[in-house]
Formats: C-alpha cells, sequence, structure tokens
C-alpha cells in the first residue's frame, strides 16, 4: 500500500484531518489519565486490612459515663457472646473503616515532637482481640496478661504495643524495632511485637505511606476500653448473628443507645467506607465509553463523507484495475495515519494533563506503559469505525467511473 | 433574512437526519456531563447567607508553640483561654463562641428510648448573627448566658421526632443528666454549607440541640473532643485549661472601620499573649476572614467533584472537535448549492450568516436535549449518598447557562465551517453541475 497518494489527498483535506487528528488527541489524553485514576482508586478500594473482615463484626453504644464503662463491658460482653452462634466478643476501640478513636502524633523523644515520627492510630485492645481480629504476628510476642495497662486517655501512660510492619519500617529503618520505644508527649510505649498488616480507621485520609501506621495497644478493660466490641462468627452465621446482637443490645443495656451506622459488619463498613470512590470509578468508565463512542462516531460521520465526496474518483480506480481490497486497504490506511496523528500529539498532551492533575490532586505520575496501551485501543477504535465506511466505499462500483453527475 | 436562513436550516437538518442527530446527540452529551458537573460546582460553592455574609467574620489567632508543629497558618479553631478572652471584650457588634459535641438526649417520663444527637454550645448572638428562623419561642438572652440558664433550642426535625411538631416551647428536655427548659423550636435551617462549622463535613446538617456555651459545659463535660492539642490533655474531655483548640469565635463587624479596629484588636490580643509567654506567634499568624473569604480558603468544593468537572470539561472539547468535523463535512457536501447562491448574487457574508444559524440551530436542539441530560444526571447525583445530594437541583443561573453554553459551542464550532463554506468559489462548483 503506497502512502504517499494518501498523504496528498489528506493535505487537500487539511482542516478535516486536523479536527479528527485534535479529537483523537484528546480522547487520547483523556482515556490515558481517566484509566489511570481509575487504576489508583481500585488501588485505594482493595486496601489491606490485616484482618479476617468476612468473620467480623462491631458492635458500638454511647451514652454512658466513664465510671460505668467498667460495668457495661461486663453486661455486654456476657449478653453478646450469649447470642447463638458468635465466635468471640472481644473489646476493641476502633476498626479498620470504622469510626476514628485515637490518631495522635508520636515521636523518638519525651515531651516534645522534634524527632516525629508521623500522626498513627492507637487501638485499644483487650484480651483476646488480637486472635479475634485474626492479626499475623511477624516478630516478637503477642501479649501476655501483665501486658495490659489501663487507659482514660486514648492511650495508657505507658504501655507495651505491637505495631505493624508498615510503621517499624518508617520509624526504624533497617532496624529491629523490638524492644523500641516511642512518645507521644508524656505517655510512653515500648515495643514487643511488629504485626504483618493493620490498616487504619481511616486510611484514605493518611496519604498512601501511612495507611498502616497502628499501634496495637494492649489495655485493661474498662476507662478509655468501653462501649465498642468486636463480634466474631462464621462468615455464612455473621449477618444474623449481628442482627441477634443488634437486638440484644436493648436488653442488656437499655440506657445506651446502639450506634446504629457503625455497629455493622467489617464487609459493610468497608463498602460504605470506599463508595464514594466506587461511584468514582463507575462516573469514569461511564465517561471513557461516551467519548470513545463520540469520537468513533466523528469518525465514522467524517469518513462516510468522504466516501460520498469520492465516489467518483473510486469508480475511476476501480475502472483503473484497484480491487475491493485495495479500496478498503485505502480507507483503512487513511485511517490509521490520522489516528496515529493524533496518538503522537495525544501522549504529550496526556503528560500535560498528567502534570496538571499532579498539581491539584495528590497523584503519582503516569506510568509509561499506559501509553502505548491507550495508542493502541485508540487505533484499534479507529479501525472498527472506519471499517463500514470503508467497506461501503469498497462496494462502489467501476461503472460509477462512467457515469456524470 | 434570518426566517429565511432558518427555514433552509430546517431543510438542511432535514436532508441527513442520522447526520444531525449525531451531531444533536454529541452537543446534549458535552452539555449535560458538563452542565451537570458545574451545576454541583457553583451549588458548592454558593453564599451560604446572601446579604449577610460579608459582615460576618472569623477570627484566628495562633496559641500553639510552633516549636512543637511547623505550620504557617492558625488552626480553625481556637483555645478555651483565647476564645474567652476575645468574645468578653464585646469589642464587635454581634460575637459568639461555637463548639459543638456529641449527647445523649432523651424527653423524661415519655418512655422513648434516649437519643444520640450532637449539641451545638454557642452564646446568645448565634440566633440573630446568623439569622437562624424560629417556628416557636426565641433564643436565650446574655443574662441566661452569664448565669448558665439551662435552656435549649431545637431544630424542627427533632420537634418533629419528640414532639410530633407540637410547640414544644417550655416542655423539659433530659440532656445528660440534667433537665433543661425548650425556649425556642427553630424552623426548617439548613445553612449549606454549614458555614459556622469549620471542622464539619462541609454539606451535613445542622447540630440538634443548641444550648448556652457555660451551661452546656457544666452539662456535657467529658464529651468534648479537640480539633488537636500539643499537649495530652489532664483530664479526658475536659478542655478548658488544657492545650487544645476546640472552640470557634464568629463576629458581625458591621463596616470597614470596625474591620480594621478589630484586626488591630486581635493583633493587639496576640502581641500581648507573645509577649506574656503564651503564645509563641504574634500578629504574623493572626487572622479575620470574612465568611466568603474564609470559606475559599478552607476549599468548600471537594476534590472529586472539581475533578468531575474537569472531566466533563475535557469531553465538551471533545465533542465540540467532533462537531466542528461534522459540520464541516456537512457544509463542503453542499458546496454546489452554496457555488449557485454565491453565482445568484448572494454574498460571502450572506453564505457565512446562513452557515451560523444552522449551527446554532443545532446547538439549540443540542442545548434542549443536553437540558434534559443535565436534569437527569442530578437527578442521579441525588440518588448518590453524598452529602451534598440534596443541593444538586438546576436554578435559574444553571438552567440559562446550559442554553448559553450549548448555543455558543456550537457557534463556536460552525465558525470555522461556515468560514470555510463562504470560501467557496462558485465558478469550480457550477462547472462541475
Amino acid at each position: 500500500m503506497q502512502i504517499r497518494p494518501i498523504l496528498a489527498a489528506l493535505r487537500r483535506h487539511r482542516l478535516a484531518t486536523l479536527l479528527i487528528s485534535l479529537e483523537v488527541a484528546l480522547a487520547c489524553a483523556v482515556l490515558c489519565n481517566a484509566c489511570f485514576l481509575v487504576a489508583q482508586r481500585w488501588e485505594l478500594i482493595q486496601t489491606r486490612s490485616g484482618v479476617d473482615e468476612s468473620s467480623l463484626a462491631m458492635v458500638m453504644v454511647h451514652g454512658f459515663e466513664a465510671d460505668q464503662g467498667k460495668d457495661l463491658n461486663a453486661r455486654m460482653l456476657a449478653g453478646l457472646r450469649a447470642v447463638p452462634g458468635v465466635q468471640s466478643v472481644n473489646l476493641i476501640s476502633q476498626v479498620p473503616f470504622g469510626p476514628q478513636t485515637g490518631a495522635a502524633g508520636i515521636s523518638h523523644d519525651q515531651g516534645s515532637f522534634k524527632r516525629k515520627i508521623g500522626v498513627v492510630d492507637f487501638v485499644l485492645a483487650g484480651p483476646g482481640t488480637f486472635q479475634a481480629l485474626g492479626l499475623e504476628l511477624v516478630a516478637g510476642r503477642l501479649p501476655k496478661v501483665g501486658d495490659y495497662s489501663p487507659a482514660t486517655n486514648f492511650a495508657p501512660a505507658d504501655a507495651q504495643v505491637l505495631v505493624s510492619r508498615s510503621l517499624a519500617e518508617h520509624a526504624w529503618p533497617g532496624e529491629s524495632p523490638l524492644g523500641k520505644e516511642f512518645w507521644c508527649d508524656k505517655l510512653h510505649f515500648r515495643i514487643i511485637g511488629v504485626v504483618d498488616h493493620f490498616a487504619r480507621a481511616r486510611p484514605r485520609d493518611w496519604g498512601s505511606q501511612a495507611v498502616e501506621w497502628t499501634v496495637f495497644t494492649p489495655t485493661l478493660p474498662g476507662g478509655s476500653l468501653a462501649g465498642t466490641y468486636l463480634l466474631r462468627a462464621k462468615p455464612q452465621d455473621l449477618p444474623r448473628v449481628l442482627r441477634d446482637a443488634r437486638n440484644a443490645v436493648a436488653k442488656i443495656a437499655p440506657d445506651v443507645v446502639l450506634d446504629q451506622e457503625n455497629s455493622r459488619t467489617l464487609v459493610d463498613l468497608r463498602a460504605s467506607y470506599f463508595k464514594a470512590d466506587r461511584i468514582m470509578i463507575d462516573l469514569l468508565i461511564g465517561v471513557i465509553a461516551t467519548m470513545l463512542c463520540v469520537t468513533a462516531l466523528g469518525i465514522v460521520g467524517l469518513a462516510s463523507f468522504w466516501v460520498g465526496q469520492r465516489q467518483k474518483q473510486i469508480g475511476v480506480r476501480r475502472a483503473l484495475g484497484a480491487t475491493r481490497g485495495d479500496i478498503l486497504r485505502y480507507f483503512q490506511t487513511e485511517n490509521f495515519l490520522i489516528v496515529s496523528f493524533g496518538i503522537a500529539l495525544g501522549m504529550v498532551l496526556a503528560f500535560g494533563l498528567n502534570l496538571l492533575l499532579m498539581s491539584h490532586y495528590e497523584l503519582p505520575r503516569l506510568p509509561l506503559y499506559y501509553l502505548p496501551v491507550g495508542a493502541l485501543a485508540l487505533w484499534g477504535l479507529g479501525q472498527l469505525a472506519v471499517l463500514a465506511p470503508a467497506l461501503r466505499a469498497a462496494a462502489v462500483p467501476p461503472v460509477v467511473a462512467t457515469r456524470s453527475v | 433574512m434570518f426566517g429565511y436562513y432558518l427555514d433552509l436550516a430546517l431543510r438542511s437538518l432535514k436532508r441527513n437526519k442520522a447526520l444531525t442527530a449525531l451531531m444533536v446527540l454529541a452537543i446534549a452529551v458535552g452539555i449535560g456531563a458538563s452542565m451537570t458537573t458545574l451545576t454541583v460546582v457553583h451549588l458548592l460553592s454558593g453564599d451560604p447567607i446572601p446579604g449577610k455574609s460579608s459582615v460576618l467574620y472569623f477570627p484566628q489567632v495562633d496559641p500553639e508553640n510552633p516549636a512543637l508543629a511547623e505550620h504557617t497558618e492558625p488552626y480553625p479553631a481556637m483555645d478555651y483561654r483565647s476564645a474567652l478572652d476575645l468574645w468578653s471584650a464585646q469589642r464587635a457588634d454581634r460575637q459568639a463562641i461555637v463548639t459543638s459535641s456529641p449527647v445523649k438526649v432523651r424527653v423524661p417520663d415519655s418512655g422513648q428510648p434516649p437519643l444520640m444527637l450532637s449539641m451545638l454550645s454557642t452564646t446568645a448572638d448565634f440566633f440573630p448573627m446568623f439569622e437562624v428562623p424560629f417556628q416557636y419561642g426565641a433564643g436565650w438572652s446574655a443574662q441566661e448566658d452569664a448565669r448558665h440558664a439551662r435552656v435549649a433550642v431545637i431544630t424542627a426535625d427533632l420537634n418533629d421526632k419528640l414532639f410530633g411538631g407540637d410547640n414544644s416551647v417550655g416542655r423539659t428536655l433530659r440532656v445528660r443528666d440534667t433537665d433543661v427548659r425548650i425556649v425556642g423550636v427553630l424552623k426548617p435551617w439548613r445553612p449549606t454549607p454549614l458555614f459556622y462549622d469549620p471542622w464539619s463535613q462541609n454539606f451535613s446538617r445542622t447540630e440538634d440541640v443548641f444550648a448556652p456555651f457555660g451551661s452546656s459545659l457544666d452539662i456535657n463535660q467529658g464529651n468534648f473532643q479537640a480539633y488537636t492539642c500539643w499537649h495530652v490533655p489532664e483530664k479526658v474531655g475536659d478542655l478548658r485549661n488544657s492545650d487544645c483548640v476546640w472552640v470557634w469565635l464568629w463576629v458581625e463587624l458591621d463596616s470597614p472601620a470596625k474591620v480594621q479596629a478589630y484586626g488591630r484588636f486581635l493583633a493587639g490580643y496576640a502581641e500581648q499573649q507573645k509577649a506574656q509567654g503564651r503564645f509563641a506567634t504574634g500578629k504574623e499568624h493572626v487572622r479575620l476572614r470574612d465568611l466568603m473569604t474564609w470559606l475559599t480558603a478552607r476549599g468548600m468544593v471537594p476534590d472529586d467533584v472539581r475533578l468531575q468537572a474537569w472531566l466533563a470539561s475535557a469531553f465538551l472539547v471533545i465533542c465540540l472537535f467532533n462537531a466542528v468535523g461534522l459540520l464541516l463535512a456537512k457544509f463542503l457536501r453542499r458546496s454546489g448549492e452554496i457555488g449557485v447562491r454565491r453565482a445568484l448574487g448572494a454574498s460571502r457574508r450572506a453564505i457565512f450568516s446562513q452557515c451560523l444559524v444552522e449551527a446554532g440551530l443545532i446547538g439549540l436542539l443540542g442545548g434542549i436535549l443536553g437540558w434534559l441530560l443535565t436534569l437527569a444526571g442530578l437527578w442521579l447525583i441525588r440518588r448518590q449518598p453524598v452529602d451534598y445530594a440534596h443541593l444538586a437541583h438546576l436554578d435559574t443561573t444553571m438552567f440559562l447557562a446550559t442554553f448559553a453554553l450549548a448555543v455558543a459551542a456550537s457557534l463556536l464550532a460552525g465558525l470555522i465551517p461556515a468560514l470555510r463554506a463562504s470560501r467557496v468559489v462558485p465558478s469550480w462548483q457550477l462547472k462541475a453541475l
């Protein structure tokens, strides 16, 4: 196939060629960036919690006084454990994707934040909570009976804690975190173990690096550790167990108020936490699809016009011996060239758009492999769009050449 | 002439229905997408109390020692002492201290289970300053503030829920362990954004119960939460003597002179506190922004919404390029016809305007369809679980903007093709006939 005659023909339709190329270029830029955004959001939604989400639910109550905590815990633990199908009920202050209760800045030095580590989530947890969550210990040891400290604030004054691997690597890179100490103002912490993964309550709010900056803090029940309970049941039983547990609260503790919104399974809490991202993904996919349709229709429209305009030339070429395949390939090659111009420009635009987005949003650089994939998609789209008009062109009989219009 | 062009345009549009439909649809989809998102941006960046917003100011001082954390802007809240000092000085036309906390509420002897609600603690000026509408009764007085009166104002929603919408002024409400007398019931009031609360989800509802600042501190001590602290508080939830920021101050200043005077007062206070060693920074960390400036600084439009608006705009541009290409094809296909008209004496200008009328007509059709798509888009947004969903309605401005944008866009798209068509050389076309 000779490209030169096609280029010569395109030169006579500079404006139309330019327009379609620009459209393809813009589509390419938006396509690459929108796909990248979808991928980013998808990654967010997949955030690892490190716990057995499908077996866990949270029951949360409010409206009791600090001095009633101990008594409330005893009643709630006993009452909820009596719900048929419950495997365990334990005390916890917050779960991944639930409300955040204890985020605070920690530091390597006492009483000041000069050697700041970062803002972490303190997860207060009673005996047995570690096993109930299904956390995986990768170094050190589990909390023993003597490790549970009393807390009246968001964390105990002095505690033995476990940290996530991610936090350990951030605070003590290349060192063993076991036995290391850190402070939050005057509160003092010593590390006894490291867990593999453990997401904080609101992972989206703290940046991708800090998703798992959590401190698992063994705490004595009562004081700050009251009113929030972790239910564990078989995944298939969980919805029923949770429903029964929620209903039981009114009988176990008629004076407190059940938190309707947050007393849910972890699967539900995760789904509602990431709902906005899910909507955004749907929206982006919708925009991508509509945009590709519009671009394709534009190509169809212009190609049809050209085919109509060139009826006579096509007839002449056919009369001079060109096969139907030649005509078909002519239009296909023409489209390939136009789309290629567009893609070349579109790659530059895609990077520009990415830089623009990066300056406004917390977004990494567009990975290079998006560009060839985007290019392939648009080439494919162009060929698909031009097929129908090109087939119509190929069907023009040679006799057209001999007719006057 | 316009009528004739319109007739020609209609005939031309009817001739190739598929192409016309394609163009109208492309413009409509572009308009629909961009207008839906732009309407949301427009609504979210609106003025919550028009007419009043220019005299409402949000003072900020910075009590934190910057050696602890590096920041250049003061927090959007104050510590108890600064707020009380500034409020007690009564230097503004009106001033209110505000904070909110969760609280357990029930109607005594009603048999209804207790509810967890949110309580706004504030001072008497809050209601007149923010033009809060009352259904029954009124707010409380400065004297009641001063003597920590056990009174409360409730929202229309809560009044419906607890008292079936009856006039509940004079009834008793048990807030935590204290009985308070209801002195006022609000009309349905939902300022959007919830401008007076700098930490709230921007478009959430107001608090359910409003109580005098002093009394609610007595009643709900232990349940107040800090925006942030730079030392761990000694007593949990008692933030009065803590190194925490957790209350905020609003003032009304009716003239530019008063704004300047208040600015000087605020700077003087910060300098004085710095001299006493309580603040590490003086007047350089003092801010006095009016409501709209403060809302802009705070960033009212969520990132996702802005991203959607960008995306929709890019999408509209693509649709426009598409329309330009198709119009070009459409006009040039009629080169023969145009040649005849030119030969019969039509000027280039006449051809140009004829083409533009056709482009404008397509724009108008696209606008109508785009308007319907915008309505559909906003309906979809209203069904989403986002806190601004209830806002998503098309107002008159945006309704007119839809058509303006559609016609302007299609005229813009028609410009180059019309120019091209008006340049058609009559002799060539006539020869070809």
